[in-house]
């Protein structure tokens, strides 16, 4: 039905298309509001610990979650400036 | 037992407010006192809607400040008399509704009506989570478009965890309300089909509401659909959708136009 329509000039349905989005989004998004925190906690925890040891600007630790298909992957990002101090904390010890 | 509703749905301009004047004068018109709740504190529209933006003296949150008494603030409608508005204030300080204010005039409302319609303000932000939080029950009012399906399962989600039921473990029950529906349209896969919302939102549906003139007709005069235009396609989708809340076992169909000839003509005239 839908490809005799096509045959006569209809555009390709969109609707499929709409559909697929919303699912793969949703499955998505889903996951997140279950755990919205996750991020937030896995960061500052991260910081905690590497600030134990290096001196880091808080604003440039970046955690991201990518989710694929199959893995997803826990991207941390840590900028660290060249000539850094160690942590007090640790030269203390 | 009085009854309270949400209507809902994240996403703006989807047809909460319409649909909670239609819904609300539906149910007036099988006989059950009802009240309509306007929670879009700032940009009121329930009261424009329902033809009585003329008759607002006081609102909710006067109400809730103690400025008013609830039957001062309750409009009574002019064609239904089963019918009140409780209108939202105009002014921008949201922050006056409160959860115990709100908690109090809902209960208060209770003892008063058979059903107590809240019209959510758009968003996930307080006006909206106020509006759902001591609902019994949930109309998410839907488009079938991606946006506004996924509005929607967000605040599906917010129903499920962020009102006093959730928190004391009970259930908020949820009902789907597609509007602005093209059967012809979704059939030719142009526009998601119901069985697609559906699969997708994992709800109950409720009720399907055609696109339809008829709908703005009755909005531009300030008489809700299932009064202005009783037997229109969106008309008897309104009134199956409320005989299904009440328990009724009503066939699922999405109302097409009766149009004879004539019809069309004079309506050509008419509109």
């Amino acid at each position: 039905m839908m490809n005799v329509m096509r045959l006569f000039g209809g555009r390709a349905a969109s609707a499929p298309v709409a559909r697929e989005r919303l699912q793969i989004l949703l499955s998505h998004e889903r996951g997140r509001t279950g755990a919205p925190d996750l991020l937030e906690m896995l960061r500052s925890e991260i910081l905690s610990v590497v600030s134990k040891h290096i001196d880091v600007d808080p604003d440039k630790v970046v955690v991201r979650m990518d989710r694929g298909k199959f893995v997803s992957m826990l991207e941390v990002d840590i900028e660290v400036p060249n000539g850094v101090q160690r942590s007090k904390m640790v030269a203390a010890t | 037992m009085a009854k309270v509703l949400v209507v809902t749905s994240g996403k703006g301009g989807v047809g909460k407010t319409t649909s909670t004047a239609a819904l609300g004068a539906a149910l007036a018109q099988m006989g059950q006192s009802v009240v309509v709740i306007d929670f879009d504190v700032g940009l009121r529209n329930l009261d424009l809607v329902m033809g009585a933006e003329r008759r607002v003296v006081f609102d909710l949150i006067n109400v809730v400040q103690g400025v008013a008494k609830l039957p001062q603030a309750l409009i009574r409608d002019k064609r239904l008399e089963n019918l009140w508005l409780l209108p939202a204030s105009q002014t921008r300080d949201k922050d006056a509704l409160t959860e115990e204010g709100v908690e109090r005039v809902i209960a208060d409302l209770k003892t008063k009506f058979d059903w107590i319609l809240c019209d959510s303000p758009a968003g996930i932000e307080r006006g909206a989570t106020l509006a759902m939080r001591y609902a019994d029950e949930a109309i998410i009012v839907t488009n079938p478009e991606v946006s506004s399906v996924r509005d929607s399962d967000r605040i599906i989600g917010m129903l499920d965890s962020k009102t006093a039921r959730a928190e004391r473990g009970e259930r908020v029950e949820k009902h789907l309300l597609v509007t602005r529906y093209d059967a012809g349209r979704a059939a030719r896969g142009e526009m998601l089909s119901i069985d697609d919302i559906l699969e997708i939102l994992a709800t109950p549906l409720l009720g399907i509401v055609p696109e339809s003139q008829d709908v703005l007709r009755a909005s531009n005069v300030g008489c809700p659909v299932t009064l202005n235009a009783a037997s229109s396609a969106p008309a008897r989708a309104y009134t199956d959708a409320v005989r299904r809340l009440m328990g009724e076992a009503v066939e699922m169909t999405v109302p097409v136009e009766r149009k004879g000839l004539m019809d069309r003509l004079l309506r050509r005239r008419a509109a």
